[in-house]
């Protein structure tokens, strides 16, 4: 039966099809729904781990036991698990292992737009690259029979395009495999570097094999159309290629993208007029071509930077574009903003009225360094507020302890957040880390972690009780403060930057959109008392407007948190 | 790929479009079309303006829609149609939803919301058909119920049986709030 799948959603499919047993992965946007999905299947232990290195290395564990395996994570959750990822290479499977890697040209959302590419090349693991929903979930089961076949994980590589689209795969039914025997084998499995060196050599090896497998294998594809135009391209860029030059072009639509074939491309090339290599972000195919001796109109023509689709490749490759209309007047802007009753919203105007320096993090409060709170200084990657905050007070010494804070998630603080106040303890700093405990995943769309008390699935679950975890690492001064209180917040938060020794701020409220949060009755203005001052509208909440030199509050987006009601002078606010 | 329509759904983050992307691919599937449907999760989502694709025919490449190649704009709010108005097809219909939604540069008052966007659509030659659809929905029992009022004056304007649309919304909404929705639909697609 036809379904209309989303690109993540088919994975899933793919991995419960393929008689998977174990996936571990931590949520990134656009990965998310594949562990969701897979969630779903009673077949499959799934769960959601407190990082990707973590994540992929259960993974490698259900791997060496002998069941097919999975991790996924986004393009920059590579970077967090790339030290199991580089070892697994040379270690290989006993069951097969994918890791599936989203990345996010133009960044939807996301705070790089690295290329995944580099890192199968770096770690010579073979990357396969769908590209629609039928393969993803065919790639997927490819995955693993390449995987115990060639002895090494694979990974998947998707772009937000992919994981993010719709569009028919016909479902199957699983294989339901047995675990494999397992047999100690310290050669292989344990990298000591006596061992590791004769690894080493396989993976060489193995990557000539793969190359071998990739000249001929049908995930390689040639289509001869007009041959005046020649492209290669994967993924969504060869569906862009495809719509905006139809017959116009033959196509190599590869794969697998790494390894790439030799003599396949050069077979290609010989064949066309014009040879084009598209793809978004890095040279990566272009530089293989280059290596073998031809010569593609890549970079010199197509940006590095952002997502291409039909338009780019009309207008770089046929010169052509197709008119449309536009209105004269200014279209403001529409960025995201913290939403109606956001918990985040009262703790970042707790920290403008404390004026302090914020080192920050990933997660719905990034949208803290968004105007009119504007309360951010830093934000890197995952778990370095804390660490970086350390780092800054190191450099700046006792002054500037007294006016700074870090701000992190609870699911960012169990990711990686820890470790970063385990150095705040040990070397010792007066750093004020706030942890921002909505009790959910939020920006990824709701997801369980350790804090929550519930699995993926939904089930009980043990909950890190964050107060005991912060003491435990050596912090004395742990408070808690509700952010829908605001006198209450800039008090705690003040206490504790006047504190000698570091301290914790946990700043505590669910997440408004969680559906067992119950909203109070949308507040009402009194025109009466309201002078039109505008102080309500410095917290940035988007049922509040100004009509008339007055305050409004949009009755259908209210929640009633009473952040503004706490603000107001006049006592303009009210039920 | 000249067969190929396109339908852009755009509107703000937390208005329901990926509910009635999924109402419209699921429609289309059960006419045998191939179907592409493109989402947006993930940051933008909070509050953000958002924009989903739908893509139907014999057989569609991309599953994006670029200026000037969509068939048919859903707007789930004025100033949005006003923003993708670039990507509507020459000839192509704008359908709208005439409810305002300040975004936070209006909000906190460094920018303006433009006065009469329909208007000066209408202008320019579009042709956009516009409905009130908080009101509606409202009037079907919740303001919640925009989108499939939405999708009910969507429904309208393409050769898809009322049929099969109903059919997809009851597979597609919880049972508790079918009633609701099927008000809603009815109302949209009586505009």
């Amino acid at each position: 039966m036809k379904k209309l799948l989303l690109g993540n959603e088919a994975v899933a499919r793919g991995l419960f099809e393929a008689g998977v047993r174990v996936a571990s992965s931590y949520p990134g946007t656009p990965s998310t729904e594949i562990t969701e999905n897979a969630a779903k299947y009673d077949e499959i232990r799934c769960e959601w781990a407190p990082n990707e290195k973590v994540a992929a290395e259960v993974a490698a564990g259900a791997c060496f036991a002998g069941a097919r395996s999975f991790c996924g994570m986004k393009h920059v959750g590579l970077n967090v698990a790339a030290d199991p990822f580089f070892t697994m290479s040379y270690i290989g499977v006993n069951g097969g292992m994918m890791l599936a890697v989203a990345d996010d040209p133009g960044m939807h959302s996301s705070q790089n737009e690295q290329d995944s590419r580099n890192y199968a090349k770096a770690a010579k693991v073979p990357m396969l690259e769908p590209a629609d929903s039928a393969e993803c979930k065919e790639f997927t089961k490819l995955a693993y029979e390449l995987s115990e076949k060639y002895d090494t994980p694979v990974v998947l590589r998707l772009t937000t395009r992919i994981a993010h689209s719709r569009s028919l795969v016909e479902t199957g039914e699983r294989d339901e495999l047995p675990l494999k025997e397992y047999k100690k084998n310290p050669q292989k499995n344990v990298m000591l570097p006596a061992f590791a060196k004769g690894r080493h050599v396989f993976v060489e090896q193995r990557t000539q094999k793969l190359i071998e497998l990739a000249e001929s294998a049908d995930f390689n594809r040639v289509e001869i159309n007009d041959t005046s135009i020649g492209v290669i391209a994967a993924g969504d860029c060869y569906q862009y290629a495809k719509e905006a030059l139809g017959d116009r072009a033959s196509y190599l639509k590869l794969g697998m993208v790494y390894p790439l074939p030799e003599k396949l491309i050069k077979n290609f090339a010989s064949k066309v007029d014009r040879l084009y290599v598209i793809e978004e972000l890095d040279d990566f195919i272009e530089m293989h071509c280059r290596s073998i001796g031809l010569s593609p109109i890549g970079k010199e023509l197509f940006p590095r930077c952002g997502e291409f689709s039909q338009k780019t490749v009309r207008e770089l490759v046929l010169g052509e574009s197709i008119d449309c209309v536009s209105l004269d007047s200014d279209i403001p802007v529409r960025p995201p903003v913290m939403c109606c009753g956001c918990p985040h919203r009262g703790l970042f105007y707790a920290l403008k009225k404390l004026n302090v320096y914020v080192s920050g993090d990933i997660g719905c409060y990034t949208l803290g360094a968004s105007a009119p709170l504007a309360m951010m200084d830093t934000c890197v990657c995952m778990g370095a507020s804390v660490s970086a905050l350390h780092g800054y007070n190191l450099a700046r010494g006792a002054e500037s302890e007294k006016k700074s804070v870090a701000v992190i998630g609870d699911s960012t603080f169990m990711h990686s957040g820890v470790t970063g106040l385990i150095d705040v303890a040990y070397n010792a700093t007066d750093s004020v880390v706030i942890i921002l405990d909505n009790s959910i995943t939020g920006m990824t769309g709701h997801q369980q972690n350790p804090t929550t008390g519930y699995t993926i699935k939904g089930d009980p679950a043990s909950a890190v009780d964050l107060e005991s975890l912060c003491r435990a690492v050596g912090i004395d001064n742990v408070a808690v403060c509700d952010p829908y209180n605001l006198d209450e917040t800039i008090s705690v938060i003040r206490e504790q930057l006047k504190k000698d020794g570091p301290s914790v701020v946990i700043s505590r409220r669910p997440c408004a959109l969680l559906k067992y949060v119950k909203h109070n009755p949308p507040f009402k203005v009194d025109g009466g008392r309201c002078i039109g001052c505008k102080l309500c509208m410095s917290i940035g909440c988007p049922a509040i407007s100004i009509k008339d030199d007055k305050a409004e509050i949009d009755a259908t987006q209210c929640v009633g948190c009473g952040v503004c009601k706490g603000l107001c002078k006049k006592g303009a606010i009210c039920e | 790929m000249s067969n190929v329509k396109s339908v852009l759904i755009v509107g703000v983050g937390g208005q329901g479009t990926l509910l009635a992307s999924r109402l419209l691919g699921n429609a289309l599937l059960s006419k045998n079309y191939d179907v592409k449907v493109s989402e947006v999760h993930g940051m933008s989502q909070r509050g953000g303006s958002v924009v989903t694709y739908v893509k139907y025919g014999d057989s569609v490449s991309s599953p994006i829609i670029e200026q000037g190649e969509a068939d048919l704009i859903l707007s789930f709010e004025a100033l949005e149609a006003a923003r993708y108005l670039p990507f509507l097809k020459k000839g192509g219909k704008i359908i709208v939803n005439t409810q305002q939604i300040d975004p936070m540069p209006v909000v906190t008052g460094s920018a303006e919301y433009p006065d009469d966007i329909l208007g000066k659509i209408k202008e320019l030659g579009v042709a956009v058909i516009s409905a009130d659809a908080l009101s509606l929905a409202e009037a079907a029992g919740s303001s919640k119920a925009v989108n499939v009022v939405l999708m009910g004056m969507l429904a309208k304007q393409t050769d898809i049986e009322k049929q099969v649309w109903l059919d997809t919304v009851k597979e597609t909404v919880p049972p508790k709030f079918l009633d609701l929705n099927i008000k809603a639909f009815e109302l949209g697609y009586a505009q």
